[in-house]
């Protein structure tokens, strides 16, 4: 069975063509990486799985649990089970971190046909997710994402992917901006909530967060197109070497 | 149009849910005005002699005035020949018990959501309820008589506590304070008063409703509070008029008096109807609101909301005369449409160590234009004066406007003053990551939106600010892109 299926999928922002063919399937329980050099179309491809607006979608399939997520809106695809972890998280001034969390898993349940949640689960359910990435509890009496530093944005990413429980999680250079304890706690927290039948893309520059959440599948994306594809060697490779010599590989 | 865009255009074109007009058999003069109608308004009130030179007076010199034309608005000729001065529902001169008074108005009030019978009521709040020209009830008058406060109509006030009255109306807003004040001065018809003695806090929170019912009338309503040295008392009015094709004036004045150690707090709901989607009909709301504290550690706080008016033009100000004495203005303003608003506040530091506050936040929507306008002003003598003020915007749309006026006059260098203005949209990348959450873009614009005004609802008694939080909403229902 196959959870996420990529078929020839090109997208444009601007009218300038950003992703230029994609094939890529991931299957339940699969984590893949994505590296490759800035501006290769690696957020771009994740801000399009997620279904940001900017981005114009000019040819090609995406199927998600065999639904053609293209249609799906942004937030249907968000209840169906797939969550972006932002690169850059957004603040909310005056949106409580709780009134946001309820919000999202209300109409999480809504959409899978559950009551909403009763205020005492929801709140034992918050203090159960805040272990997995140990996020203080200051923070999510907070608005979301207002005045926390780099590492606390990052951990309310993942904090909030544990409170979701997505099928598939898509984190966009969840590594960059974090230092190395903040680094081991974040992935940590990924490979905690991992099962199974939950899928995994990580997007990343440095193969440091991979000696920690250890992907199955590495692509590797270069000017709109996966130019490679290899087991774990394939980042370590990529860590000794740069990406120039994927660069020559190509351009021959 | 995006699917934002269309979103937003459905929240913000949502109906005015204020806007059905009562049959009530309506007492009403002539049209026009004339020293004749300032004369008979006073008559029908059964007033003394001083008050009537009062309204003369005020009259002569709104006749010699202008209206201003400084604020950033756009204002048809108003003619004042058009409009009835005075409209009041048929009664009989004063209820004895709820038994006495007209079903429809009643039934008016309830769905208002303002019920006059005491048992059905919010406990906790007294309620004086102003239909067009005059007070129709005062509620729990006689639990705030057990303590000494005195709560009722300004009629009444004029005819029951005349000293009171003589004493401190005009002397925070003069009658030739403007063109508008003076225009309230001559043919103000009813209002409220509150008198808090010495020491006392005012056990609930006193509120004034009023609602516009008759065609062609203008509101000239007037709020005169007195809280003597010590005392505290919090208090609410509350606005809505039926939707009409015509512009309907309103223009009212707030005197609040403050002596030492005293607290007031003064929140305002204002919806009145603010036109339909194309611009046409709607109240010009021009309002006079001024606060003196007087006494040393005396404190002002306003709190406003306002949703409604195709017109506001409005600037609750505080003068700080007692040493230590402090105010606050916290102010939520949304035009959506062809509303236009122009409104802020003045703090005047005279005494040593006065503090003032301003949190001002604009939000517009569809073709809309809404301004902030400020002025802190320090005296020679205000050593040690302190302000700070914040003055955000919110813009929904592109078609709208936000604009921001403040002046800063200082003649005294131990002031600290501070400023903060942002002027932000609601971000698509807000939005989309709600989206990307799982929360539509209606609702994220609605959370958006209440965080945004969130600091100001907070200052608001606890059951209006959910009132307002939905208001908020529905106000901008069918706008956001």
């Amino acid at each position: 069975m196959v959870m996420l299926k990529i078929n020839n999928l090109k997208a444009s922002v601007d009218g300038k063509e950003i992703l230029k063919g994609i094939n890529l399937e991931v299957k339940p329980g699969e984590v893949h990486a994505i590296m490759g050099p800035n501006g290769s179309g690696k957020s771009t491809l994740a801000s399009v799985l997620a279904g940001n607006e900017n981005f114009e979608v000019t040819e090609g399939e995406v199927s998600f649990f065999n639904k053609d997520l293209l249609v799906m809106a942004p937030e249907d695809r968000a209840r169906a089970g797939l969550f972006l972890s932002f690169q850059y998280p957004i603040e909310i001034p005056g949106v409580s971190m709780v009134n946001f969390m309820k919000a999202a898993v209300n109409e999480k349940r809504k959409y899978n046909g559950q009551e909403p949640i009763s205020a005492q689960d929801f709140l034992k359910m918050l203090r159960d997710k805040k272990k997995v990435v140990e996020m203080d509890d200051r923070l999510t009496s907070r608005s979301v994402n207002e005045g926390f530093s780099g590492g606390e944005k990052k951990k309310n990413e993942i904090f909030q992917m544990a409170m979701l429980e997505p099928k598939l999680s898509i984190l966009d250079e969840t590594d960059s901006g974090l230092d190395i304890d903040a680094l081991r706690i974040v992935a940590n927290g990924v490979n905690k909530l991992k099962t199974a039948n939950t899928s995994t893309i990580v997007i990343t520059h440095y193969q440091r967060l991979l000696d920690y959440i250890v992907p199955d599948v590495v692509h590797i994306l270069y000017n709109g197109r996966i130019v490679k594809t290899g087991g774990k060697d394939l980042a370590l490779e990529l860590e000794e070497k740069g990406y120039d010599w994927i660069k020559e590989e190509v351009n021959v | 149009m995006s699917e934002q865009d269309k979103i937003l255009n459905e929240v913000t074109q949502n109906d005015y849910k204020y806007g059905f007009h009562s049959d009530i058999e309506q007492d009403d003069i002539p049209k026009g005005l004339s020293e004749d109608v300032v004369r008979l308004i006073s008559a029908k009130k059964n007033e003394p002699e001083w008050l009537l030179e009062y309204r003369l007076n005020a009259y002569r010199n709104w006749l010699e005035m202008k209206m201003p034309k400084w604020a950033h608005l756009k204002i048809p000729e108003i003619n004042y020949q058009d409009i009835i001065f005075y409209s009041a529902p048929k009664q009989q001169a004063k209820y004895e018990s709820l038994d006495e008074v007209d079903p429809e108005l009643i039934e008016t009030f309830n769905k208002l959501g303002i019920p006059l019978d005491e048992q059905k009521m919010l406990s906790g709040v007294a309620v004086d309820a102003v239909m067009d020209s005059i007070s129709v009830k005062t509620t729990f008058r006689d639990v705030l008589a057990e303590k000494g406060v005195i709560f009722c109509s300004f009629s009444e006030a004029v005819q029951e506590h005349p000293d009171l009255i003589q004493k401190y109306m005009g002397s925070v807003v003069p009658s030739n304070d403007n063109y508008f004040a003076a225009l309230n001065s001559a043919v103000f018809s009813d209002g409220s008063f509150c008198f808090i003695p010495k020491g006392v806090r005012c056990p609930m929170e006193l509120s004034t409703y009023f609602r516009i019912n008759a065609a062609n009338t203008g509101q000239f309503e007037r709020t005169l509070i007195v809280a003597e040295e010590g005392s505290y008392v919090s208090y609410l009015e509350g606005c809505t008029a039926p939707m009409r094709d015509e512009n309907q004036l309103h223009a009212a004045i707030v005197e609040i008096v403050i002596a030492a150690d005293a607290e007031v707090k003064y929140s305002t709901v204002q919806n009145w109807y603010p036109g339909n989607k194309n611009g046409k009909g709607g109240i010009f709301n021009f309002v006079t609101k001024r606060g003196l504290c007087q006494g040393k550690n005396s404190k002002l706080r306003w709190s406003q909301v306002e949703t409604g008016s195709a017109v506001t033009w409005k600037y609750p100000s505080t003068l700080l005369i007692g040493d230590n004495s402090s105010a606050e203005f916290y102010s939520v303003a949304v035009t959506n449409n062809h509303q236009q608003a122009d409104t802020g506040t003045k703090m005047i530091h005279i005494g040593k160590n006065t503090k003032s506050t301003v949190v001002s936040k604009g939000i517009s929507a569809g073709k809309s234009q809404n301004s902030y306008r400020g002025l802190v002003k320090v005296t020679k003598r205000a050593e040690g004066a302190r302000n700070f003020s914040q003055c955000d915007s919110l813009l929904l749309g592109d078609r709208c406007g936000a604009h921001t006026f403040p002046y800063v006059e200082c003649e005294n260098n131990t002031a600290i003053l501070e400023h903060e203005a942002t002027t932000s949209k609601i971000g698509e990348d807000q939005i989309f990551y709600c989206n990307q959450r799982g929360i539509s873009t209606e609702d994220a614009i609605g959370m958006i939106v209440n965080g945004y005004a969130k600091e100001v609802l907070n200052t608001l008694p606890m059951e209006f600010a959910v009132e307002a939080q939905k208001l908020l909403q529905i106000s901008l229902e069918g706008s956001v892109g």
